[in-house]
């Protein structure tokens, strides 16, 4: 273990004690103590090595190398944000810089008797057995090291409760944007979604970078779908050369409840993204969708988890991947279909296109089957662009560079048009294009 | 127009086509037959600019340019379009879609503005009536389920679209019912004028019924052994190619 390893873990949890000590009452609060129990987790798992399975492909030494600012306060301005060029669109958006709230920033379109959108901080502070109810509950089994940082450090992000039998016109659009114009940047948010019994909702979360400094994302995301509910969840990663992405999305379904996630990597330096479903419910249906398109020495590693609990459920996942230059792709999916799970329907697909010799693509398909009446199927592929295909396309006078981007436009559709918020999915498509018209 | 003089090319180190010579005016038909595995497609294919084959040999003139030293997009901006044997799937790219790009490249090219949305769309339909191609189709990933027909009619369309000067139809015929043969003729036909020509590839006499070739040419072991008149593909459908196949033998024992 390199010194500097101990340097970022030892500083977080002096960090953490010297919070704790200016605390009064609330460090006997039932959150609180869930903070704490994350911290000795944390520092008993210390940060994962390649020695961890889990993380055999994705090495965090650089990441944890250097020392970040997690303190920050709003640094940000609605001139600051207009080189992002963020796609405007009615919707609730909410600003969170550097993983803090900004009200100022952020504007609601959905009335509050249909959904309830807070910061976790204001949440907490006007309903905290109601934020605590969930907070901690999806992930507290979740033995990774990030997680427990993020539960010890939690102390904003989102709160979103939706009523049952609400079906919410307006999307949710949370958009956290790190300043990294002077220093190394840190930030933890925690989300929690609770989503009520016949409720539906669109969420998304947007994750951008200005700066050229580095910043450290690491964020969390509890979602609870209620019975019979419709969750659309996409998460879209449009960062930095300089940004580093750790991220868990942790969902729990019950009966007849469907869940579309999307989760797209435009780009960033290092991006690990955790997506566990946990099917805890009958007739359930779970779609998860991935797209990556690292360049230069980008890495993107993709983690799922699909766990089939109770019988007659369906999961079905689509992952693709453009890998340019030496960049690295890692997707590792698991199924579990436990003992009481018959009948699901559990299909895994990843798809590569990997196009040059000196980009890397890892995929691991994991299933793990205890029941014996169920359908599963996976499959990956790596390889090039369609040769046969590019020359088809030549023949009929479309220049080999055009030929090429129609071909992979045309493969990232399938996962981009399944992102049901139309500015996102436009915005989506145009950097795209860009990124396709650049080489 | 065209002008193949000694045309050698091979592919993984093996020979396949060992000096062609053929010549093509303006407005003429050419059928190539042949046993399989002559070299046919592989001619059709280096005409078009695929590049796996490697030309060891000779050259070919195009409208004054040596094509072979265009790339195959500039080969079709130039006016050659290759109708595939086994045209390929794209999912994802509408045909539609991939015409209009197709067409706005080639007039790119040239020097030319790109068609507007309505004026594309209105030439589209109007081809599409001509070789009675359904609307959906279009809509559809480019042959992305198609039937053999459907393929092998969307190559015609794609013909029609694109207004070629030098078509290599290759066995655009086989796989084709009589109504949809005689209409791929007509869509053929129709393009047939003074300016343009067509190389008809084909195992089958029944095609050049409609399409009336000038010249047939018998393509053997990668050379063009045998050339006469359209009577030549009669004589082909009665008898096979053993006699041309002897006859061929008996030169090379000859030499
Ligand atoms: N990619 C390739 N690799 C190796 N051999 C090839 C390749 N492509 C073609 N050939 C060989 O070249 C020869 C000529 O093939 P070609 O497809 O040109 O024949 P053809 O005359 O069109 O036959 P058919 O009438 O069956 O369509 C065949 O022996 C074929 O096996
Ligand atoms: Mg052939």
């Amino acid at each position: 273990m390199s010194t500097e390893t101990i340097d970022l873990k030892t500083k977080l949890i002096t960090d953490f004690h010297a919070r704790e000590s200016v605390m009064n009452g609330e460090a006997r609060s039932a959150f609180y103590q869930k903070k704490r129990a994350a911290l000795a987790q944390f520092d008993e798992l210390g940060f994962p090595t390649p020695k961890n399975e889990e993380w055999k492909y994705s090495n965090v030494r650089d990441l944890i190398s250097a020392s970040y600012n997690f303190n920050t306060s709003d640094t940000l301005s609605a001139e600051d944000l207009i080189d992002l060029k963020m796609p405007e669109q009615a919707a609730n958006i909410l600003y969170f810089v550097n993983g803090h709230y900004n009200a100022e920033l952020s504007k609601m379109a959905s009335s509050s008797d249909q959904i309830i959108i807070d910061s976790l901080q204001n949440a907490y502070k006007k309903n905290p057995e109601l934020v605590n109810s969930y907070f901690d509950e999806l992930v507290k089994d979740d033995n990774d090291a990030f997680t427990s940082l993020n539960t010890a450090f939690a102390h904003d992000g989102v709160f979103i409760h939706v009523p049952d039998n609400q079906t919410v016109e307006h999307p949710v659009i949370l958009r956290f944007v790190s300043d990294a114009r002077k220093e190394n940047i840190g930030s933890q948010p925690r989300n929690i979604i609770a989503v009520g019994k016949n409720a539906h909702v669109k969420i998304a979360e947007a994750f951008r970078t200005i700066g050229e400094e580095r910043s450290f994302t690491n964020v969390v995301t509890e979602i609870n779908v209620g019975e019979e509910a419709g969750v659309e969840y996409y998460k879209v990663q449009n960062e930095s050369e300089n940004a580093y992405h750790i991220g868990t999305t942790q969902v729990r379904m019950l009966d007849r409840s469907h869940f579309y996630a999307a989760t797209v990597t435009l780009n960033g330096k290092f991006t690990r993204n955790n997506l566990n479903i946990v099917i805890d419910g009958e007739r359930c249906e779970a779609h998860m969708y991935g797209l990556y398109f690292p360049d230069g020495t980008q890495h993107v590693d993709n983690h799922t988890v699909a766990d089939h609990r109770k019988p007659n459920s369906e999961s079905n996942e689509l992952y693709k991947g453009i890998l340019r230059d030496k960049s690295k792709g890692v997707f590792n999916g698991k199924i579990f279909v436990r003992p009481d799970a018959q009948k699901t329907n559990a299909f895994q697909s990843c798809k590569n296109i990997v196009l040059s010799p000196e980009a890397t693509m890892n995929t691991k398909p994991q299933l793990e089957i205890y029941a014996d009446d169920v359908k599963c199927s996976h499959g990956t592929t790596t390889g090039q662009i369609d040769e046969e295909a590019l020359f088809y396309m030549r023949s009929r006078g479309i220049s080999k560079p055009e030929a090429m981007s129609l071909l992979m436009f045309a493969f990232c559709a399938d996962v981009v048009s399944q992102i049901k918020i139309d500015s996102i999915r436009e915005y989506l498509e145009n950097v795209i294009a860009e990124k396709l018209s650049e080489k | 127009m065209l002008s193949i003089n000694g045309l050698r090319a091979s592919i993984e180190g093996k020979e396949i086509l060992k000096g062609i010579n053929l010549e093509v005016k303006p407005g003429e038909v050419h059928a190539i037959m042949g046993p399989n595995g002559s070299g046919k497609s592989t001619l059709a294919s280096v005409l078009a600019g695929r590049e796996e084959y490697e030309v060891t040999g000779g050259n070919v003139i195009f409208q004054g340019k040596e094509l072979l030293e265009l790339a195959a997009e500039e080969r079709a901006a130039e006016g050659i379009f290759l109708a595939f044997q086994y045209p390929v799937e794209i999912p994802g790219v509408t045909t539609i879609n991939f015409l209009k790009t197709a067409v706005n490249e080639i007039r790119k090219y040239n020097g030319e503005e790109p068609l507007d949305a309505a004026r594309f769309l209105k030439m589209v339909r109007e081809k599409a009536k001509l070789v009675r191609m359904n609307d959906s189709l279009l809509k559809r990933a480019l042959n992305e389920g198609f039937s053999g027909g459907e393929k092998k009619r969307n190559e015609i369309f794609q013909m029609a679209v694109l207004e070629p000067k030098l078509a290599i139809l290759d066995e655009t015929d086989s796989g084709l019912d009589i109504d949809a043969l005689r209409i791929v003729a007509e869509g053929v036909n129709s393009l047939r004028s003074p300016e343009r020509a067509t190389i008809v590839v084909t195992h089958y006499q029944r095609l050049l019924d409609y399409i009336v070739p000038d010249f047939v040419h018998v393509l053997y072991k990668g050379r063009i052994v045998k050339s006469g008149p359209k009577e030549l593909a009669f004589e082909l459908e009665e008898k096979g190619y053993d006699w041309i196949k002897a006859e061929v033998e008996a030169e090379e024992v000859n030499q």
